[in-house]
């Protein structure tokens, strides 16, 4: 607490915390919105907050049921919500696994070992990463198009194409392990390696398990960028049931077919656990996230 | 790929580690050679280097220490690198969906067609045996020639049959409007004789022969065999000319030089939106970072100040919408902006009487754009703040207050002189961010409304990238080359802000 406090400290506290309270309204307005309008009936209903009469139709439809309606008809689910939500998972997940197999093995190097051109490769890869993927989706699109006619699972509208074509990713994980193996002492390894260990074997058993942390971070880190990746995605998938959550969500607000009530359910359903994982981990990542990267 | 996944094994067990090197090479060399065999040779080579360059990494003891980076690198390279070289490449290319195929291919998709020589015409009729169909064929010239072709199911699929003398065809003849359901089927077949004929369905009634178009005449050039004309390659257009100077589709893709480039500097239906997208996006990049900054700083301050007691709850609520994927965020906004039944133009509406017309004026769609991007990266920069406010020392403030200072003049004397420094770098990397904010524009606006008096499709709200990728994957025509030579230009945009970047971590760094 500051030694010197002005007078009327009361009246300011009094003014911030009002201001505070209105920026937040402000701000969560979207998000109470979208909830209530999940629980409206109809694609085109206004209303209060409060929906008047709430309905689960909207969150059927996410979760694939068919609805029957107040008139006897049903209304068949338009979207595989839940088929997007499992491909978006299935992704991000193999392809977290992969970043972090690739960025632990790198960081280690650019911490530990000793070879040529290492501070270049640091540099380059630092400049090349300001190169976001949505500049050569043409590149990435004729790419694939061509791998697929010798690999077929590496071809357009292929889960595989999507998780092999997101490893250019790594760099900003190697930076952050990098950091982290730095702020480990060497002592261990050291004597490790007196006892005949092998680099590999010092790595293994001694750096990676210290490291778990900054693992788990750089997982969830990878994880969540890739869930909310659209523009590879966008180029690289086709068929209706291969999107991913990303790519599919746009289709629920075509202009000939808005099905606005339908989208804020499947966005509420998908958006909840993400969004609890981060907030989770919010005290976490912060760090992470505020060393350069930013989330896109 | 498969390398990283087997680096344990590859790293310490002799034997294993030979296997699994023979093994992926084995598989890298067919690939390799499939790939040349098809024409693909910048691909075949670079797979070759790559994998030699990984054969040798994890083979030799000297590169040992290679083998941690290598397949970071090898991600980094393939799919950073190669796709930038390859864009560029194609800048200087007319590949387009009207000039997609390699010439050869082209040459031999022409090759291929073929037309009815109208010597031959065989009568038909058509057999069936259970699910089993037979077609018997008569020579109109002579009635003793007849050719019965095995037997065929009812399919939509294209399908070749061989036809021959010794047959016997089984089952009824049907009727002539049996024949005529039976029409989509016999369309798609191509009947082959035993001296290699082709015949396919003329009429209702009839086969006739087929035969090749063009026959390929010197330097690439197709002779018709029908009128005796010959058709010549372009390599000016990347089209085929036929003897009347008329281009036949397909195209083929060429090397144009910088044809692309001087359309987006010179043509005025390119160059005109070019120039308004260009400096859109540098006012959008600029006026995001700083309102994004003004706020941000804002509110930390406000939550890092002591007397406010509960800022742990304003904190995390004010995270949110950081923490909330952007892609659902941008579609939620997409619908609460909606002119029609947005709720948004709900409350204007019942409190001023007012419905903006958000998506269709110009203006307003820009200032949404800002609002809800100020609103998506505010969080991240009032993270970055609390924590450059966290290393001020509070004793600057102390003295500050005995001399009566104000909050604004601490403000501008104190708390802005000493983060700018450290932050100077992060707004560099978040102009760059968002000079290539693409789910942003694609997802909230798609580049709309549209510009008057473009050739390209271009939209107001249309930054950089957004403007690109409509060129290469929109709904009219997808110019891939035009859509490559603005990526190169983006290119350079990225890289100055890339290298300016460096400088100011640099100097952050020497501090």
């Amino acid at each position: 607490m500051a030694m010197v406090q002005p007078r009327n400290l009361k009246y300011r506290v009094w003014a911030a915390r009002l201001f505070m309270i209105l920026f937040i309204c402000i701000i969560m307005f979207p998000f109470l919105m979208i909830i209530s309008v999940s629980f409206r009936s109809g694609n085109f209903a206004t209303g209060s907050l409060i929906p008047d009469n709430p309905s689960l139709e909207h969150w059927a439809m996410a979760f694939g049921i068919p609805w029957e309606n107040a008139d006897g008809s049903i209304t068949q689910p338009t979207f595989p919500v839940l088929i997007w939500l499992w491909n978006s998972i299935k992704i991000s997940v193999l392809t977290s696994g992969f970043i972090l197999l690739l960025s632990t093995t790198g960081a280690y190097a650019f911490a530990r070992l000793k070879f040529r051109f290492k501070q270049s490769m640091l540099t380059s890869m630092m400049i090349l990463q300001m190169f976001p993927a949505v500049l050569a989706l043409v590149a990435f699109h004729t790419i694939f198009d061509k791998l697929g006619n010798f690999i077929p699972w590496l071809g357009l509208n292929t889960h595989g194409a999507l998780i092999v074509a997101y490893l250019g990713g790594v760099t900003m994980n190697i930076w952050l392990i990098k950091g982290y193996f730095e702020s480990i002492d060497n002592a261990l390894e050291e004597s490790a390696a007196i006892d005949g260990a092998t680099p590999w074997q010092a790595f293994r058993h001694i750096l990676l398990p210290l490291s778990v942390p900054i693992l788990a971070v750089v997982f969830i880190l990878a994880f969540i960028g890739v869930i909310g990746e659209y523009p590879v995605a966008s180029v690289l998938l086709q068929d209706m049931d291969k999107l991913t959550l990303a790519v599919g969500s746009k289709q629920f607000l075509n202009p000939q077919n808005y099905l606005w009530g339908d989208f804020a359910a499947a966005a509420v359903l998908t958006g909840l656990p993400i969004t609890l994982i981060f907030l989770l981990a919010q005290r976490y990542l912060v760090s992470g996230l505020t060393s350069g990267g930013v989330k896109g | 790929m498969k390398k990283p996944g087997a680096a344990g094994a590859v790293l310490s067990g002799k034997g294993l580690k030979w296997a699994l090197v023979a093994l992926i090479d084995l598989a890298l060399l067919y690939v390799v050679t499939l790939m040349y065999a098809q024409g693909e040779i910048a691909f075949a080579l670079v797979i070759l280097l790559l994998g030699g360059i990984g054969t040798w990494v994890f083979t030799s003891e000297k590169a040992y220490n290679f083998r941690y980076v290598y397949p970071s690198l090898l991600g980094v390279i393939l799919f950073v690198v190669f796709p930038l070289i390859y864009t560029v490449n194609v800048a200087f290319t007319n590949y387009s969906s009207s000039n997609l195929l390699t010439f050869e291919r082209v040459k031999q998709i022409h090759l291929a067609k073929r037309y009815q020589s109208g010597d031959d015409k065989y009568t038909l009729a058509l057999y069936q045996s259970g699910e089993n169909y037979q077609l018997q064929l008569t020579d109109k010239d002579d009635n003793t020639r007849a050719f019965v072709t095995e037997g065929f199911a009812k399919s939509k699929e294209k399908l070749r049959i061989n036809a021959s003398q010794d047959i016997q065809p089984a089952g009824d003849k049907l009727a002539m409007r049996n024949v005529i359901k039976m029409r989509t089927s016999l369309k798609k077949l191509t009947v082959v004789l035993p001296d290699n004929r082709e015949l396919v369905m003329t009429s209702l009634r009839e086969f006739g022969a087929m035969a090749p178009l063009f026959t390929e005449g010197e330097e690439g050039s197709l002779i018709n065999n029908q009128t005796g004309s010959v058709a010549k390659p372009d390599f000016e257009t990347g089209y085929y000319l036929d003897e009347n100077g008329k281009t036949m589709t397909p195209g083929f893709t060429i090397y144009i030089g910088w044809d692309n480039f001087t359309k987006v500097l010179t043509d005025p239906g390119i160059q005109g939106p070019f120039l308004k997208i260009f400096t859109w996006t540098l006012i959008f990049a600029a006026l995001t970072v700083v309102f994004t900054l003004v706020v941000g700083l804002l509110l930390a301050c406000l939550v890092q100040w002591e007397p406010l007691k509960e800022s742990g709850i304003y904190r995390v609520l004010l995270i949110l919408p950081y923490a909330v994927p952007a892609f659902i965020s941008i579609l939620i906004f997409r619908g609460l902006f909606n002119q029609n039944f947005g709720e948004i133009n709900m409350v204007l509406e019942a409190l001023f009487g007012i419905s903006p017309e958000w998506f269709t004026n110009e203006y307003l769609a820009k200032s949404m754009i800002l609002m809800v991007n100020t609103w998506l990266g505010y969080p991240y920069m009032m993270i970055l703040c609390m924590g450059l406010l966290k290393a001020i020392p509070e004793d600057l403030y102390e003295a500050s207050a005995i001399d009566g200072a104000g909050p604004i003049q601490n403000l501008m004397n104190i708390t802005l002189p000493m983060i700018i420094k450290p932050l100077t770098p992060l707004l560099i990397a978040s102009f760059a961010f968002n000079f290539n904010n693409f789910v942003l524009i694609n997802l909230l606006t798609g580049g709309l409304p549209n510009m008057i008096g473009a050739t390209t499709p271009a939209g107001a709200t249309d930054i950089l990238v957004s403007y690109t990728f409509r060129i290469a994957f929109g709904q009219y025509g997808q110019d891939y080359g035009l859509a490559s030579a603005i990526a190169a230009l983006i290119f350079l945009v990225v890289g100055a802000i890339a290298w300016a970047n460096l400088k100011a971590t640099r100097s952050v760094q020497e501090q």
